[in-house]
């Protein structure tokens, strides 16, 4: 076993692991351990844009992106957070194009910006262009140009490590075990601050847009240690992944003028959202296409529909709608500006659907996408573990694993790059902040204690159960019962599989007993993980007896403010347990009223 | 319908060398060669290594030999190798690890050493840099590089030497030394006008034929041996 003792720990190197070493190192000695290649993380699987009303292409304000921000929320975000991330973004925008992000541009030279779900004109509730964009791969450049500042500014990296557990001492942090994946060398991680930024979980659901490397890590090691989690059961579908392999089609597809059509040749959205029609939110307009899909209306009665963005078509729309260029000329796009402003797209048709987007519409259907919910944190990045939002000395979250909760029931598109980077960087001060000014706990006399004896588990399974199998089951029973659209009995029939699944996975054997790149060995641990989320995520949706953003039960319809206008928080009790409670929604000056794009 | 995948085999806990491993398996016309290695491990093999995540093309991680060619795993549809019969294999010109994985520390190397990030030490404007979509255009095929590696280990300049940057390391000083914000583009040709630099790019074009990103790689070589030779940038 190997010790090494850091100020700093983050873990994953995603835009926000990332954005946070880079303002941790500024002052303290800071690593990131993460058990992929940096380069590798999911931020740069990203597409459409980064939101901030930076008003490049026309009229915006922060306040405006709050607002849309807080009605997208479904009322269910933290409005002082709310605030303090929109009217951040401007600034941190300029922050990563400083660091050299190659954005589009304008005719002028400025970053470009496009149309986006419930991005609006406030006044007018028309939308409005504030993705700010690189082609349809803004994550990507995120994601290098963050990686590259960090080499630049010389930040230690463990690169292919897995953290296998949180180490808590006197209720504050004392590190992180990891394992190094080449050598399945055990490791202690002696540190100050620990930020977790270990994204997501989309991995439990069937279809999905996620990494195989999306299995909640984080969640999983925070939550044994008896820490919350907060609004599990908010999982956002996107409307437009591949069809049957959920692969994401940004949302910026519809910012260009695509439009969703069903099997009768409708524009279907105009039934929905009259007003911004195929721009809604996202858990509108994937919950649409569910009821079109369910009313026999699929592309040949399939579970699937057409997004098409073939130049006609979207001449056609834009028309129609009096779609406007800045100039006031009419919105016309050609076959090439399609396949300029969205290359990767084109090449994800082509090579995985066989179809040319610019000649032909693209079977999509949603995808399970993004975790609203995770480690309960304030707006500072600091973890927040009880009703009260008590801090726990030295531990922090930011991105996707957080909770901060900008983004309450329902994200609204670009709004995760934009948390990554105004989190990740306010979380990596903080961290640092804390570590200049505290001592090192003390480490537990046994630090890895915990660790091996899951291992060995895992290592000593009997019997003939099969991965796959296994995780594939808990991926049908989530996509059909707790997913899109939910009921008590069907979450409840749910939460008995997951349970099954359970015991069913302490007998996965396992087949490679040895030492170098055992990767049977991690992928085993990582399903434990989603499961364990799996079976979090359906408790807490089962007690929510409302609607609200992507939490939609059809035994409970409405949205219910007077008892669901509150945060769920999960406990995993020391016997498996767990425990729900609830803490009141911040609100400043949007007071809940319907919710109609 | 069946197909017959015969993959590269080595765990050096086991085994003296490597061999082959012949699986036979169902699958769709639309499967992508991960989707077989996947359920290989799954359901024949557990011990099988292999790096993955993303699963479409824009991690990187899944670089692979396949029917002798380099590809993204995940990008290699069985109906597009035009054969029932698939032989997987690691990328060459780097060590072999355990089966499919193979050490990058290599090549990451190359990649930190061209300077692989933006420079420029002026005190930036409150708002963003201006840059005209031409100039923004001049450098954006090599910003798609996500790092896979199939470029270099397709190279024969570099299974002749690893000493040499390889065509990956080239993309990535290329994307800083024609964007118009950058001021370090001199020290990235001094690097790269060396022995073991872009001259050891005999214009093969592999590189480019397998590049996953569609990265037209052997140009970028050639603007940046037109660069040192001629001092300009344009």
């Amino acid at each position: 076993m190997e010790k090494h003792q850091f100020d700093v720990i983050v873990i994953g190197a995603g835009g926000a692991g990332l954005m946070a070493a880079l303002y941790a190192s500024k002052t303290a000695n800071t690593a990131v351990i993460s058990k992929l290649y940096p380069t590798r993380s999911h931020t740069g699987t990203a597409q459409g844009g980064v939101g901030a009303a930076l008003g490049n292409e026309e009229e915006d304000h922060w306040e405006w992106h709050t607002f849309d921000s807080v009605k997208g929320s479904d009322y269910l975000g933290d409005q002082d957070a709310i605030e303090f991330m929109c009217y951040e973004a401007v600034q941190a925008v300029y922050e990563l194009e400083h660091y050299g992000l190659p954005f589009s541009r304008t005719p002028e030279g400025k970053i470009a910006q496009r149309p986006f779900g419930g991005h609006t004109n406030n006044v007018t509730g028309k939308p409005v262009r504030r993705a700010c964009y690189a082609a349809d791969r803004t994550g990507h450049m995120i994601l290098q140009t963050l990686y590259q500042q960090c080499l630049k500014n010389k930040v230690n990296f463990f690169d292919e490590f897995q953290v296998v557990d949180l180490l808590v001492v006197n209720g504050a942090v004392a590190g992180v075990v990891a394992i190094e994946l080449g050598t399945s060398e055990l490791h202690v991680f002696h540190a100050k601050s620990v930020i977790l930024a270990t994204g997501g979980h989309g991995r439990i659901w069937d279809i999905t847009s996620n990494a195989y490397a999306y299995t909640g890590d984080g969640i999983a090691i925070t939550m044994r240690h008896g820490i919350p989690m907060e609004d599990m059961e908010f999982f956002q579908f996107h409307p437009t992944g591949i069809y049957k392999l959920g692969i994401l089609i940004t949302e910026g597809v519809r910012g260009e003028g695509g439009v969703l059509i069903n099997g009768k040749g409708e524009r279907f959205m105009e039934r929905y959202a009259p007003r911004v029609k195929d721009l809604a939110s996202r858990d509108v307009i994937s919950r649409a296409m569910y009821l079109e899909i369910k009313a026999g209306n699929g592309i040949n009665g399939q579970n699937y529909l057409y997004l098409d963005v073939r130049p006609e078509t979207v001449n056609k729309y834009a028309a129609l709608d009096g779609r406007k260029r800045p100039d006031g000329s009419p919105y016309t796009m050609t076959g090439e500006e399609i396949i300029a402003k969205l290359p990767d797209i084109v090449d994800f048709a082509r090579t995985y659907l066989g179809v040319d987007p610019v000649a032909q519409p693209m079977p999509v259907q949603p995808t399970a996408h993004y975790t609203m919910g995770g480690i309960p944190t304030n707006k500072f990045g600091e973890a927040v573990i009880d009703e009260k939002n008590t801090v726990m000395p030295g531990l922090y979250a930011a991105g996707e694993v957080a909770c901060v909760s900008v983004h309450g029931a329902n994200r609204l598109g670009t709004n995760s790059l934009l948390d990554l980077i105004v989190f990740g960087k306010h979380a990596g001060l903080r961290a640092a902040e804390f570590a200049l000014g505290a001592d090192f706990q003390p480490l537990p006399a046994d630090p890895t204690e915990f660790t091996r004896a899951q291992f060995d588990l895992i290592r000593n399974a009997q019997g003939n159960e099969k991965i796959l199998e296994v995780s594939g089951k808990m991926k049908t029973v989530m996509m059909d019962c707790v997913g899109m659209f939910r009921t008590g009995e069907g979450m409840q029939s749910a939460l008995e599989t997951v349970r099954e699944l359970r015991e069913r996975y302490k007998h996965i054997p396992l087949h490679d007993q040895g030492k170098i790149f055992n990767t049977e060995m991690i992928n085993i641990w990582e399903l434990g993980n989603l499961l364990e989320i799996a079976e979090l995520t359906t408790i807490c949706a089962l007690a929510r007896t409302e609607s609200r953003g992507a939490h939609a039960r059809d035994d409970y319809p409405k949205r219910d403010d007077v008892n669901w206008l509150k945060h769920t928080l999960s406990w995993v009790k020391p016997d498996g347990e767990i425990e729900l409670g609830y803490k009141p929604v911040v609100i400043t000056k949007y007071q809940p009223k319907e919710r109609v794009y | 319908m069946e197909v017959t995948v015969k993959v590269f085999r080595f765990n050096p806990e086991i085994d003296k060398r490597p061999h082959y491993e012949t699986y036979k398996l169902e699958a769709q016309p639309t499967d992508r060669v991960l989707d077989m290695l996947e359920y290989i491990k799954g359901y024949y093999d557990g011990t099988l290594s292999f790096r993955r995540s993303c699963a479409h093309g824009i991690c990187g991680s899944d670089a692979m030999r396949i029917n002798g060619r380099n590809y993204l795993a995940c990008k290699a549809l069985l109906k597009d190798l035009h054969t029932k019969k698939i032989i997987v294999e690691p990328i060459l010109g780097l060590r072999v690890i355990k089966d499919l994985i193979v050490d990058m520390e290599q090549f990451f190397a190359h990649y930190r050493s061209v300077m692989p990030y933006f420079i420029n030490d002026e005190t930036p404007p409150p708002q963003e840099r201006l840059q005209s979509i031409e100039e923004r255009e001049r450098f954006d095929d090599t910003t798609k590089c996500i790092l896979c590696a199939c470029c270099s280990s397709s190279c024969p300049s570099f299974w002749a030497s690893d000493q040499y940057v390889g065509p990956a390391a080239i993309v990535a000083a290329h994307r800083f030394i024609f964007d118009s914000r950058d001021k370090a583009a001199a020290d990235r040709l001094r690097i790269l006008n060396d022995q073991f630099g872009v001259y050891r790019c005999h214009t093969i074009f592999n590189c480019t034929e397998c590049c996953p990103r569609e990265i037209e790689i052997t140009q970028a070589i050639g603007e940046v041996k037109a660069a040192i030779v001629t001092g300009r940038l344009d």
